[in-house]
C-alpha cells in the first residue's frame, strides 16, 4: 500500500457523549447517567471519554425540548448570539456546551462527539454521517458495521445544501450521530439500549485501535443520502388529511417505488409514490417530525469510499 | 345462573377521544367523525363525538395540570371551583356537566373512551369492576364479531375503589385501549381497528335496542390486583429496565421467579411474588411518573346472566 492513498490523521483524544440532547429520548440519558457513575465500560488506555447530558431540564420533564429543539441550534447565529434576558433555554445551553466541548471549528473542539438519540421509526441501529469527506468517521462506520454483521446498520447521510441542520454534535472535528429505533418517547426499552450499547462499544474500540497505529486500508460503505422531506397531506387548516400507510409503515430503508402505498386518507383511499426513480425512506413516522411538517425523509443509496487511515502519530 | 336481566334502552351515547392528548388514534378519530358523522349513526341513536382534552391535544401531552383521566371522582366532581385548580378539574367538572352527573338518572347511557399505550397490549376492553352488565354483553359481541383480532378484557379498578375514568360519568362505559403506539404518532393499522372496534359496539347497541336477548355466558377477564414499580436510586432515578423476557408479554403469565427488570450493570431482578399473575401495561411511557413498571392481574372467570331491554 503506497503512503499517499493513507490519509494521516491526528490521534483522538477527547472524545464525548452526548446523552438527552432530547429530553424524551430515554437510551442516552440512562447510558450517560449510568456512565457518569460507573464509566469502567467506556474507557480506553489513552483517551479521555466524558459523558454528557446536553439538555438537563428537558431531562427532568421528560420532554423533547423546553423552548426550541437543541439539535437545531449549533449554527454560527445562535452560537454568536447575544446572551439575553429572554434567550431560548436551549440556545443558552448550546452557547455553553460550544465553549466547554467547542469552540466549533476550532483547534482545541473535541475530537469526537458521539450523540445518542432514539426515534419512534423503525431504523434500527442507525449511524448519521454529516460529511462525506470524513475519512475518520466513514472508516469508523466502517469498522462499527463489520463488528454487528449480519445485523445491518444503516449509515444515514445527512450532507444537503439546505436540509442539513446544525447538530449538537458539530462542534466536534468528528461528529457522529447514533439513532436507534423505534422506541417511544419517554420510554427505555433493554433491546434499544443494548443495540446503542454495543455500537458505542465498537465505535470506542475502532479509536484505540486507530490511537494504536492500525492502518485502515481504503473501504467502501453504502449510505442513504437524504434528497427530500415529504409532509403529510394536509387540508387548509393545516390539519393532517391522511397518514402513512400500513405498507410504507416501519419499512424504513426499503425501497419505494412508483406506485407503491405511501398515504392513507380519512375516507380510506391510497396515494401512491410518484416518483420515477427508487428512493429508501426513512425516518417514517417519527412523532417529533408532525411538527416539522416531516411524515418521511426520501433517501438514495450511494457507495462511498474512505480512503486508508492511520493516526499521525503512529 | 342468574335470570334474565332488563336494562333500559340506550339512546345517549357518547365517545371521547383524547382524554389524554398524545394518544393519537382517538383524537384523530373523533376529529374526522366531528366533520363526518356518519360513521355513529344507527337506526335507534347517535354516538356524540367529543375531545375530551383540548388543551393537551393542542400541545400533544398526556395533560397539562394534572392526568384528565384520575379526575373523574366525586372528590374532584363536587369540589368548589378555585382561581389556581388544574385545567383538567375544569375540564372534568365540564364533562360531568355535559354527560352526566356521575351516578345520576339524567347521565348519558353510554360513554366510550378511546387510548393508546406504549404497552404491547394489541386491542383490549376496559370496563370497571362494578359496571359489569351491559359492558360485559358488549364486550362479548365484540370477542365474537369483530375478527380483526383478539380482545381480552380487563377491570381496570379494586372491588372496593370508586370508578376514576372519563366513562364513569355516564351509567356505562368501556374504555379501547389499542398499543404498542407511541405517544404522538398515529399507526394506520391502529387506527382501523380502533374504528372497527367502535363501529361493531354500536352495533351491538343497536340491537340491544332493538329488543335482541343476548343469552347469559362465561368469560375469562383480567382483574387488576396491584402494580409493580422499577427498581429505584435513592434519589428516584431508574436503576434497571423491564427485562427483555418481559418487555412486550403483556396478558402472558409471569411466574415468581421470572426475570422482571435488568439493571444498567447487567444484574436481573427477579418476580419475587408468591403466585402466577398476569402484567398488562408493561413499559407504558406514562406511568414512569405514576412509579409503575407494570399492571398486576389475576384471571378470573365471570358468569353473566341474559340481557334484553326493557
Amino acid at each position: 500500500m503506497t503512503s499517499c492513498s493513507v490519509v494521516l490523521e491526528a490521534p483522538v483524544q477527547r472524545v464525548a457523549i452526548f446523552g438527552g440532547t432530547h429530553g424524551n429520548e430515554l437510551s442516552g440519558v440512562f447510558l450517560v447517567k449510568h456512565w457518569q457513575k460507573n464509566g469502567a465500560e467506556i474507557q480506553r488506555s489513552g483517551l479521555q471519554v466524558t459523558p454528557f447530558i446536553t439538555n438537563p431540564r428537558a431531562v427532568k420533564k421528560c420532554t423533547r425540548y423546553i423552548d426550541c429543539d437543541l439539535n437545531r441550534v449549533f449554527d454560527p447565529d445562535n452560537l454568536g448570539r447575544k446572551v439575553m434576558e429572554d434567550i431560548p433555554y436551549e440556545v443558552r445551553k448550546a452557547q455553553e456546551i460550544n465553549n466547554l466541548f467547542g469552540p466549533k471549528g476550532s483547534d482545541v473542539a473535541y475530537d469526537l462527539i458521539f450523540d445518542l438519540h432514539n426515534t419512534t421509526s423503525n431504523m434500527g441501529g442507525t449511524l448519521i454521517l454529516e460529511n462525506s469527506g470524513n475519512d475518520f468517521i466513514m472508516q469508523m462506520f466502517h469498522y462499527i458495521k463489520n463488528a454487528l454483521a449480519p445485523e445491518s446498520c444503516p449509515v444515514f447521510l445527512i450532507e444537503h445544501p439546505n436540509l442539513k441542520y446544525a447538530t449538537t454534535r458539530s462542534i466536534a472535528k468528528h461528529p457522529v450521530g447514533v439513532e436507534v429505533g423505534p422506541q417511544p418517547q419517554g420510554v427505555l426499552r433493554a433491546d434499544i439500549l443494548d443495540k446503542m450499547r454495543k455500537i458505542i462499544k465498537h465505535g470506542l474500540d475502532f479509536v484505540r485501535i486507530f490511537n494504536e497505529g492500525e492502518e485502515f486500508p481504503p473501504c467502501t460503505i453504502e449510505v442513504y443520502r437524504i434528497i427530500e422531506k415529504v409532509d403529510y397531506p394536509r387540508n387548509k387548516n393545516d390539519d393532517i388529511i391522511a397518514i402513512i400507510h400500513p405498507c410504507l409503515q416501519d419499512q424504513d430503508w426499503q425501497p419505494l417505488n412508483k406506485g407503491d402505498p405511501v398515504f392513507l386518507t380519512c375516507d380510506g383511499e391510497t396515494i401512491a409514490y410518484e416518483g420515477d426513480s427508487t428512493v429508501y425512506p426513512t425516518f417514517v413516522n417519527e412523532a417529533a417530525y408532525y411538527e416539522k411538517k416531516q411524515a418521511f425523509v426520501k433517501t438514495v443509496k450511494v457507495k462511498l469510499t474512505a480512503k486508508g487511515l492511520r493516526s499521525s502519530s503512529s | 345462573m342468574a335470570a334474565l336481566q332488563r336494562l333500559q334502552p340506550v339512546s345517549h351515547v357518547a365517545v371521547s377521544g383524547g382524554t389524554h392528548g398524545n394518544e393519537m388514534s382517538g383524537i384523530y378519530l373523533v376529529k374526522h367523525w366531528l366533520r363526518e358523522p356518519s360513521a355513529l349513526q344507527r337506526d335507534s341513536f347517535s354516538a356524540t363525538p367529543f375531545l375530551a382534552n383540548p388543551l393537551a391535544i393542542e400541545r400533544c401531552v398526556r395533560y397539562v395540570g394534572r392526568d384528565l383521566n384520575r379526575t373523574f371522582t366525586k372528590q374532584f366532581l363536587n369540589s368548589k371551583a378555585t382561581q389556581d385548580e388544574p385545567y383538567e378539574v375544569q375540564r372534568a367538572r365540564k364533562i360531568n356537566q355535559l354527560y352526566g352527573p356521575k351516578g345520576s338518572a339524567q347521565a348519558f347511557d353510554f360513554l366510550f373512551e378511546l387510548h393508546n399505550t406504549t404497552a404491547n397490549v394489541g386491542a383490549c376492553l376496559i370496563a370497571s369492576v362494578q359496571d359489569n352488565l351491559l359492558p360485559m354483553h358488549m364486550c362479548h359481541f365484540i370477542q365474537t364479531h369483530c375478527t380483526l383480532g383478539h380482545y381480552p378484557i380487563l377491570l381496570y379498578n379494586l372491588p372496593d375503589q370508586e370508578a376514576y375514568s372519563i366513562s364513569s360519568v355516564a351509567k356505562h362505559g368501556l374504555a379501547f385501549e389499542l398499543g404498542p403506539q407511541p405517544q404522538g404518532v398515529l399507526r394506520a393499522d391502529l387506527l382501523t381497528q380502533m374504528g372497527a372496534l367502535v363501529a361493531c359496539a354500536l352495533d351491538f347497541i343497536d340491537l340491544f335496542n332493538k329488543g335482541t336477548t343476548f343469552p347469559a355466558f362465561e368469560t375469562e377477564a383480567y382483574r387488576f390486583i396491584g402494580s409493580v414499580d422499577y427498581p429505584r436510586h435513592p434519589d428516584g432515578e431508574l436503576c434497571a429496565s423491564v427485562h427483555s423476557k418481559l418487555q412486550d408479554k403483556d396478558f402472558l403469565p409471569l411466574r415468581p421467579g421470572d426475570p422482571i427488570f435488568q439493571t444498567f450493570s447487567g444484574e436481573e431482578i427477579l418476580y419475587q411474588g408468591h403466585a402466577t399473575i398476569y402484567p398488562v401495561f408493561i413499559n407504558e411511557a406514562a406511568y414512569y411518573e405514576k412509579k409503575i413498571a407494570f399492571n398486576k392481574t389475576e384471571k378470573c372467570s365471570l358468569s353473566i346472566p341474559a340481557l334484553q331491554r326493557e
